[in-house]
């Protein structure tokens, strides 16, 4: 792992674009989640009545 | 195995673009479109945003088949040039860190796909993620000439995990799907190899014309294409194909027939013949037969899923000419 403190600019842009998209990653997964979880839920409970 | 990478002081900051490129999107694309076909020609209804989930899983999948592929592969990919400028060889990506990328990508996607849709698809991912990045990466691609007519499964499966995911079935319906694939894979790659020859060789890769030599790759080649071309009209009479789809795959595959009669009779791959550029297309005039195949093999294979996917979702009717036979049902 590079040293923050001697890092290029380059370098510290490079890092931020990286972890934007990691967190973008993350947070569409967590929704993608969510979205499963109604559908299939939905699906269920429209089976028991 | 992947330790070919650049020394550090001469890397390049990871950009977040680069580890997209280590998932391969162009292969992404055609597995989302022969994996969606498959979804669609299955023919039962299914939830549109499950459909989506389904199609990301198998994308996600396969991309992480390619980051594990592009981590072993780097010694390799380091010697060719069609190659050299991947994240990994290039070393503006850690070996270990496209690993990881993969293995963290394979868990999230056949997981989701089995908790989503269903444990069928998703077991069948794995399969195809473990076939392609254990069997064909680490085993068969530096082992036998015949790496990319086995591993081919590995491209030709998406059609069942889209067919499973939307019934829970995989029929012999779906696997006609997966065998057309895996009978194109070849001449489609071959045709590439034979004008690709000295990066291979360079390489230590052992691609058929670099093991048996040129002539015997062309006549494999037309081997397969006799094969393939039967094989891809064959829909259109198991009730998976209608009308235009018969017209397409007929047409289509008189046209690859020619192409590889064309490329049978030629001398392409005899001579030393280095590609003038990096581009794909841009070749000799003796190799030119063999571009004309790979190329025209892209565009048969397109045409052949497009027409099932639109008439399907045309709600088109299938022939069904060996129906009471019963034989794909």
């Amino acid at each position: 792992m590079s040293d923050p403190a001697r890092e290029t600019e380059a370098e510290t842009k490079a890092r931020r674009g990286r972890n934007i998209a990691l967190a973008l990653g993350l947070f569409l997964f967590v929704i993608l989640i969510f979205v499963v979880t109604i559908v299939r839920l939905k699906g269920n409970v429209a089976q028991v009545f | 195995m992947a330790m070919a990478t650049a020394p550090s002081d001469a890397r390049a900051p990871a950009r977040w673009q680069d580890f997209i490129q280590l998932l391969k999107p162009r292969v992404m694309s055609l597995v989302v479109f022969t994996g969606l076909t498959g979804l669609v020609a299955a023919g039962r209804p299914i939830n549109p945003i499950l459909a989506a989930v389904a199609i990301l899983c198998i994308a996600v999948g396969a991309g992480a088949s390619g980051a594990l592929n592009m981590w072993y592969d780097a010694d390799i990919d380091a010697m060719m040039r069609r190659t050299r400028g991947r994240p990994v060889p290039a070393g503006r990506v850690q070996g270990a860190d496209a690993a990881g990328l993969g293995v963290v990508l394979s868990l999230f996607a056949v997981m989701l796909m089995g908790m989503a849709l269903n444990w069928l698809a998703a077991g069948l991912l794995a399969f195809t993620i473990v076939f392609y990045a254990v069997v064909y990466t680490m085993w068969l691609k530096r082992s036998t000439a015949q790496n990319i007519v086995i591993g081919g499964l590995a491209g030709a499966l998406p059609p069942v995990i889209g067919w499973a995911a939307a019934t829970g079935q995989a029929p012999l319906n779906a696997w006609l799907l997966c065998a057309i694939i895996f009978m194109w894979t070849p001449p489609h790659f071959w045709a590439l190899s034979l004008y690709t020859t000295e990066d291979y060789a360079r390489a230590g890769v052992p691609m058929m014309p670099v093991v048996k030599g040129a002539a015997a790759t062309r006549r494999q080649i037309l081997i397969y294409s006799c094969l393939v071309t039967p094989l891809g009209v064959l829909p259109a009479f198991t009730g998976l194909g209608g009308l235009a789809y018969l017209a397409v795959s007929t047409v289509g595959g008189l046209v690859f027939l020619l192409l590889a009669v064309r490329l049978f009779r030629s001398h392409a791959g005899e001579s030393p013949d280095p590609r003038m550029d990096d581009g794909l297309y841009d070749v000799r005039a003796g190799a030119k037969d063999a571009r004309n195949l790979f190329a025209f093999s892209i565009l048969y294979m397109t045409l052949l899923f497009a027409t099932l996917l639109v008439e399907h979702l045309a709600g088109l009717h299938p022939l069904q000419l060996f129906h009471p036979l019963q034989l794909f049902q």
